[in-house]
């Protein structure tokens, strides 16, 4: 196990260097830059090529993007070009409020999922099991802005029972219910395509567990059917279901661009906008390299994961 | 009648041959695409679906027609209407009519689906046939590369695209068709893999057929089926990013309309709390057309299964 965990970290250098590369080399790509979106115009063509090499946009992309490598091997993501912060502090204030809103709509989506996906397997073509497939098909194709803007107007708006965005009532105290109420619609807008997604997998890894003998057998001892699917198959079903959470925690990161967008919650997503806008070099390249960390570690958890809660999946040199 | 007393002629009255022929009589021989038809319209889901896409993609195609207004017609005596006779869904702000936007936009946001869809089908299935059938260095320079885009954060990658080359309605299509090859591909690619040692395969190559006519003439059309499905899913999430992007303002541009671009004005609180009229209804085109778009795809998913049952 540990020799496949090596050898997959080995695997995702190459990945990620890749990634930086393409990341850096589109960027650039793009005409203007960030001395053309902040520089005012009353300075002197002097003035802004100065500044051009302060920043060191005068130099050849290539050059600039050894500049760039070297920094991050020494653990620096380099200093904003927009307002010359390091990027792993503008980063790492923002990351918090994405990560809270990441994990509870996971949280929330399979704790809505599991217990609907088990009825829909148990009571298979049931009015339980239609109502739960057509939900899962609205998860995946309601927008989730439109989603977004309907709770803002019904629970916001009309009924006035959670605030309208942020993270919590500006200059109230600090309370956890103030918190939670401002959490609880991101993290539905958030939490709607995984649930259906969640939902439709353990409907199906479900069905597989209790077509099986040893399903049989338990019921032919003359267990008691709760007992039957929830010691029994409940726990086999939930494998592969468990181990999907790694795989969705990057489209997490994608979606909160656009739940944060609406709900003016202050995280990553909202600050890879800001960075696009103000051609923030160093901001967008570190944001890209974390996203692109997250979702290998993700794939690699997801992996080991499966390996860990099923034995009879090993790992050789080999695969 | 068990299979061993039907060949060795035994326990019925018939010979085996006999037997044979009542079979095939009472299952008469069904093309394949009747069967495929038959599995198809037995999800009522995706009967009724196709026939709301249809609709829409009517109407979308006869905007011109269909439409009231010009879309890009500013009435500047009627701005911030709410909904009158003369326009069932209201004015926006600058004075056009909301109901000849929303169907202009179907138009504009279709297209973007299916244009966006047909360059990585195209994109995807060159690479994962290359892949699959060549494997050695080519599979791993291809299949590295599918790891390096899907490490990006999709919507992340098409912000900073979309950046690069400036927002507008072809920008879009390229960005969408340039970034959503590598899941066609890994269709593809595996796809190949299964069919290449298939014994008709090494027949066409015995019979000296060149690599690639084996690729395009033997192997992709045996591939079709998950093909057609993933297009079918990647139109749905086509049309969905660029109705993201647009919401955003990073999109379609104004005057042209998308659903997408006509929710961008909802995101202040005053439009979205006092004026429902000018931001639900796009918002529910989106919903209906991707729903549908979805449920066939499923359906399809179904259909084209290679264990065909009747």
């Amino acid at each position: 196990m540990t020799k496949y965990i090596l050898r997959r970290l080995l695997i995702s250098i190459p990945v990620l260097f890749g990634v930086t590369v393409i990341a850096y080399f589109i960027m650039t790509l793009a005409p203007g830059d960030a001395v053309d979106m902040l520089v005012d115009p009353g300075l002197s063509p002097q003035d802004i090529a100065l500044k051009r090499q302060a920043l060191g946009l005068d130099q050849p992309v290539i050059v600039q993007y050894g500049r760039w490598l070297g920094q991050l091997v020494q653990g620096n993501l380099g200093y904003s070009f927009y307002n010359r912060r390091p990027v792993t502090e503008r980063i790492g204030e923002r990351l918090g409020a994405t990560l809270t809103l990441a994990f509870m709509s996971l949280l929330f989506s399979y704790m809505v999922a599991i217990p609907i996906g088990v009825l829909a397997a148990v009571r298979q073509y049931s009015v339980w099991d239609y109502i739960a497939t057509v939900f899962s098909f609205l998860g995946v194709s309601v927008p989730s802005f439109f989603f977004g803007l309907l709770l803002i107007y019904f629970f916001a708006l009309k009924l006035d029972l959670f605030p309208t965005g942020g993270t919590h009532t500006i200059g109230a105290a600090f309370s956890l219910s103030d918190r939670l109420s401002h959490l609880i619609l991101p993290v539905m807008v958030l939490s709607l395509q995984n649930t259906g997604a969640v939902m439709r997998y353990t409907r199906s890894s479900m069905l597989d567990v209790i077509h099986q003998d040893y399903i049989r057998a338990a019921r032919a001892k003359g267990l008691r059917e709760r007992v039957v699917l929830f010691r029994h198959a409940l726990r086999n079903a939930l494998i592969p279901v468990i181990t999907l959470a790694g795989l969705q925690f990057p489209f997490l990161l994608g979606g909160a661009i656009i739940t944060e967008q609406i709900f003016n919650w202050p995280g990553m997503g909202r600050l890879a906008v800001e960075a696009i806008t103000q051609r923030d070099y160093p901001t967008i390249m570190g944001i890209n390299l974390l996203a692109a960390i997250m979702v290998i570690t993700g794939n690699l958890l997801a992996d080991v994961l499966y390996g860990v809660v099923d034995p009879r999946i090993r790992y050789t040199e080999g695969g | 009648m068990t299979f061993y007393e039907r060949i060795s002629g035994q326990g019925g009255k018939n010979t085996p041959d006999e037997t044979l022929l009542a079979d095939v009589q009472r299952h008469p021989a069904v093309p394949m695409r009747v069967l495929i038809w038959r599995r198809f319209i037995r999800h009522r889901l995706a009967v009724v679906s196709s026939i709301v896409l249809l609709l829409i993609v009517v109407v979308a195609v006869a905007a011109d027609v269909i439409a009231p207004y010009d879309p890009a017609f500013i009435d500047p005596l009627v701005f911030d209407e709410a909904p009158t006779p003369a326009h069932p869904l209201g004015t926006d702000r600058i004075g056009r009519d909301v109901l000849s936007r929303l169907i202009h936009g179907g138009r504009v946001s279709l297209s973007v689906g299916v244009v966006a869809v047909s360059i990585y089908m195209v994109i995807g299935t060159v690479l994962g046939a290359l892949a699959g059938f060549y494997g050695g260095r080519v599979d791993t320079v291809i299949s590295r590369l599918i790891d390096i885009v899907l490490s990006f954060p999709t919507l992340m990658l098409i912000l900073v695209l979309v950046s690069l080359l400036g927002p507008g309605l072809q920008n879009i299509m390229l960005v969408l068709g340039l970034l959503g090859w590598p899941q066609v591909a890994r269709i593809v690619r595996g796809e190949v893999l299964r069919l290449r040692t298939h014994d008709f395969v090494w027949a066409a190559r015995m019979i000296g057929a060149p690599s690639r006519r084996i690729i395009t003439h033997h192997i992709l059309p045996n591939a079709m089926g998950p093909m057609l499905v993933a297009a079918t899913f990647g139109v749905a999430s086509a049309i969905l990013s660029e109705s993201a992007l647009s919401f955003l303002g990073l999109g379609v541009q104004p005057p042209t309309a998308s659903w997408g671009q006509m929710l961008n004005d909802a995101q202040s609180l005053t439009i979205l709390e006092s004026k429902p009229w000018l931001w639900i209804p796009p918002g529910l085109m989106i919903l209906i057309s991707v729903l549908s778009i979805n449920f066939i795809g499923d359906s399809l998913r179904d259909a084209l299964d290679p264990q065909l049952r009747r």
